[in-house]
């Protein structure tokens, strides 16, 4: 008996700290009603939230007329993308399921209930009252598309791994060319056409796809020691991040044009596009720089002692780990791009902020500003949010930071 | 030396990457090139620099296949997009009537959506063909912006809107009222100036945003409110009780909207131009979209037959084929329907048509002969 005691120990039967443990008052009494003075903060709180939620829910619920966004569910989701295309966008987003439900079973097959409460999204939206039967469809076929993909990778992750990696490199070309088309096999979709939410997301994708090779380049080039590269990679980044985006969009919207020759005609969205990328390159060029410079020296000398070259040991050792350890800081900043998308609305770009305004000028819908503001900032909320959780379950799962 | 071999490539990935970029799409190195071209070349000449000569535009209109016209998609009655995601409007209405007159067919328009900043430059670089979107014309914008203004077709103005039931009929009625109005804006300008030569005396409520402004009038803390009149008109339908209010036959200043061309090709000018005159002729006529066949089939008017193609060739003198008016009343109507169908008894803003008004009607909507 005696001796067997630290044998026990090493086996690891340490019990896990107490666990507190409280009826309802118990947990009130500590948490909200501790001494008077919390109570009375207690009190006040609760009354100032009561005062507010209140005749916002009466307003909400009651008094505000939520015809106008179900009207026009169709501008705030996509513009005035053809109606007879829309099937495209779709198509977009089964494949977009299909890559994250087989990415999930390879990379996080133990994050099953994080799955299975995304997988709730798609069949929570079928169930809206006030969209489409084709929309409900096509909800319930981005779910199954979803389950189709993990299933396929719970069956054969080894074999899946490289069939996953072409999807995902190939998926934003394959992206741009369902929104897009391409005559004759797709019917042209003109870049004027794009809006909504539509034209928020591409650009916020768009954006961060681009903007991370950029990104990645320009991180290097401040770390060179070629005296040009770095001159002009911290020159590019510092004058960027001096300037707030409105005011590259500005430049890109208004003088692009008058310096360009007549015979070159950019496209207004492209122009915001590029305007964007450029804006995201300088941030995203400062974030992998924070993941280069948290990397030990010790792995540049023991890739050196492997044999390795410069160039072997950047693209075999450090990147991956670097670009590892930055990927919350992506997730953040995408979140932040998706956000700032908005400024486009004050360079006549109908995105989701530019339709709702032009929804508010309908003759049958003057003066339901707040329905419409309230509508798409819900909408701009959820997304961040569900973006921001993800990324949060996400880290956990990678165990970044847990090194 | 390994080290020096990867940073030279790396310069040659960033060389290959932005010439891959401009060759492709020519997209995401643009701005750069704005860079250098800031500091070497000076802005080209105001105007001069896209289709410009005369006949181009019309000639790269038609080769393209469709027009495109720059509108405003935020202004209640002028342009908008409806839930079918079409643009709608007044103004919107009139870029239909270009395209029904050189094409046969109003629905060959690319609209183009343009803030007020950005729609000069979006004029003078040839991104749009035609500006529509309720610009007021005026000497430096005509002179100094190299544009053109065709036929003004909406006569705004500020207008001054009062409760029903205070009695307020006339600008001298207002002795002794509280006037809300937006600072730091022509409109606060021009009252204080028409005031003072009617010798009146008010008390202007001054307020940062238009919704500031028609928030302290609802709330009664002035008898009267003040901007443009088309401003007024949608703005009065946000109110609780529209019909307690009423928009003064008042005009405080003047702010004539028409489309707006690049100077340097005269025969899309004329063709602009003669557009918005086809629209007024219609009306004086009396031909519109559902009498204009039977009148065509019937007609002995020399006038009426000219007008509707039947003879004299008028259509050729300016590169369009003899029916182009014929498509314009057919196909959108004559300004009158443009105006109802946007502004009149059957819209929410019901807008009397005071100074737009044909001049047989006593407005200022007078449209040359066309022979």
């Amino acid at each position: 008996m005696m001796n067997r005691e630290p044998e026990q120990y090493t086996e690891g039967e340490v019990l896990a700290p107490p666990t507190e443990r409280y009826t309802i008052l118990g947990w009130l009494h500590k948490n909200l009603f501790s001494t008077w003075y919390y109570s009375l903060l207690t009190l006040v709180t609760l009354y100032i939230v009561y005062a507010i939620l209140k005749p916002t829910l009466i307003w909400a619920f009651q008094q505000a007329e939520w015809q106008v966004v179900v009207v026009n569910l169709r501008l705030f989701m996509v513009g005035q993308y053809p109606a007879d295309q829309i099937f495209r966008i779709w198509l977009a987003l089964h494949l977009l399921a299909f890559t994250a439900g087989l990415a999930w079973a390879i990379w996080l097959p133990k994050a099953r209930r994080l799955g299975a409460f995304l997988l709730l999204i798609p069949l929570a939206l079928a169930a809206l009252p006030f969209i489409s039967t084709t929309s409900k469809i096509n909800w319930v076929i981005f779910a199954v598309a979803a389950l189709l993909g993990w299933a396929l990778g719970i069956w054969q992750p080894r074999r899946m791994r490289r069939p996953l990696l072409i999807l995902l490199l190939a998926y934003f070309p394959i992206l741009i060319f369902l929104i897009s088309g391409v005559e004759p096999i797709l019917k042209l979709v003109k870049t004027n056409l794009w809006g909504g939410l539509l034209l928020t997301m591409l650009l916020a994708v768009v954006g961060i796809t681009v903007s991370f090779p950029l990104g990645i380049l320009l991180a290097l080039g401040r770390q060179s020691k070629l005296p040009i590269v770095k001159l002009f990679s911290v020159l590019y980044i510092e004058i960027i991040r001096g300037v707030p985006l409105v005011t590259v969009l500005f430049m890109a919207q208004l003088m692009l044009p008058l310096f360009l020759p007549p015979q070159i005609k950019i496209d207004n969205v492209l122009r915001a596009m590029a305007g964007i990328i450029l804006f995201a390159a300088a941030y995203m060029a400062e974030n992998v720089r924070g993941g280069l410079q948290a990397i030990p020296k010790g792995q540049h000398e023991a890739a050196w002692a492997l044999g390795l070259n410069g160039f072997q040991t950047m693209v075999f050792i450090i990147l991956p780990q670097a670009l590892r350890n930055v990927i919350p800081v992506i997730v953040g900043q995408f979140i932040a791009l998706f956000k700032d998308t908005s400024l486009v609305a004050i360079v006549g770009l109908l995105d989701l902020l530019g339709i709702a305004s032009t929804v508010l000028a309908q003759p049958e819908f003057i003066g339901h500003q707040r329905e419409v503001y309230l509508f798409i900032a819900m909408i701009y909320w959820v997304f961040s949010y569900a973006m921001s959780y993800a990324s949060r379950r996400l880290e956990v799962a990678l165990g970044v930071g847990e090194r | 030396m390994t080290k020096r071999v990867f940073y030279l490539l790396g310069v040659l990935v960033v060389l290959g990457m932005l010439l891959a970029a401009c060759g492709s799409t020519g997209q995401s190195n643009q701005p750069q090139a704005v860079k250098t071209v800031v500091v070497t070349v000076q802005a080209p000449a105001k105007g001069g620099e896209s289709p410009s000569g005369f006949g181009e535009t019309l000639k790269t209109v038609k080769d393209r296949g469709y027009l495109i016209c720059g509108v405003n998609a935020q202004l209640p009655g002028f342009g908008y997009v409806d839930d079918q995601g079409n643009y709608k409007g007044f103004d919107v209405d009139f870029c239909h009537a270009v395209a029904a007159a050189i094409f046969g067919d109003p629905s060959k328009v690319e609209f183009r959506p343009l803030t007020a900043k950005e729609r000069f430059t979006a004029l003078q670089t040839g991104e749009i063909d035609v500006l529509i979107r309720n610009t007021t014309w005026t000497l430096t914008r005509d002179t100094e912006l190299g544009a053109n203004f065709a036929p003004t077709t909406f006569y705004d103005g500020q207008g001054i809107m009062v409760r029903k039931d205070s009695g307020i009929t006339k600008l001298e009625d207002l002795e002794g009222a509280k006037i809300c109005v937006a600072t730091g804006t022509t409109t606060e300008l021009n009252l204080a100036d028409q005031m003072a030569a009617h010798n009146i005396d008010y008390t202007p409520v001054v307020f940062e945003t238009a919704d500031q402004v028609f928030g302290a009038y609802e709330e009664g803390r002035c008898d009267a409110v003040t901007t443009d009149k088309s401003g007024l008109v949608s703005r009065r339908v946000t109110l609780k009780n529209p019909d307690d209010h009423v928009i003064l036959d008042i005009t405080l200043s003047k702010e004539p909207l028409g489309p707006v061309v690049r100077q340097g090709d005269d025969q899309w000018f004329d063709i602009i131009k003669w557009v918005v005159f086809a629209t007024f002729t219609g009306e004086e006529m009396g031909i519109n979209s559902k009498n204009v066949d039977q009148i065509k089939a019937s007609t002995n008017n020399p006038n009426v037959k000219k007008f509707l193609g039947l003879e004299g060739e008028m259509g050729q003198k300016l590169g369009l084929s003899d029916d182009w008016a014929y498509n314009i009343i057919k196909m959108v109507g004559n300004y009158a329907e443009i105006y109802d169908r946007n502004l009149g008894p059957g819209t929410p803003f019901n807008l009397p048509r005071g100074l737009n008004a044909s001049w047989k009607d006593g407005g200022l909507l007078y449209a040359p002969p066309i022979r």
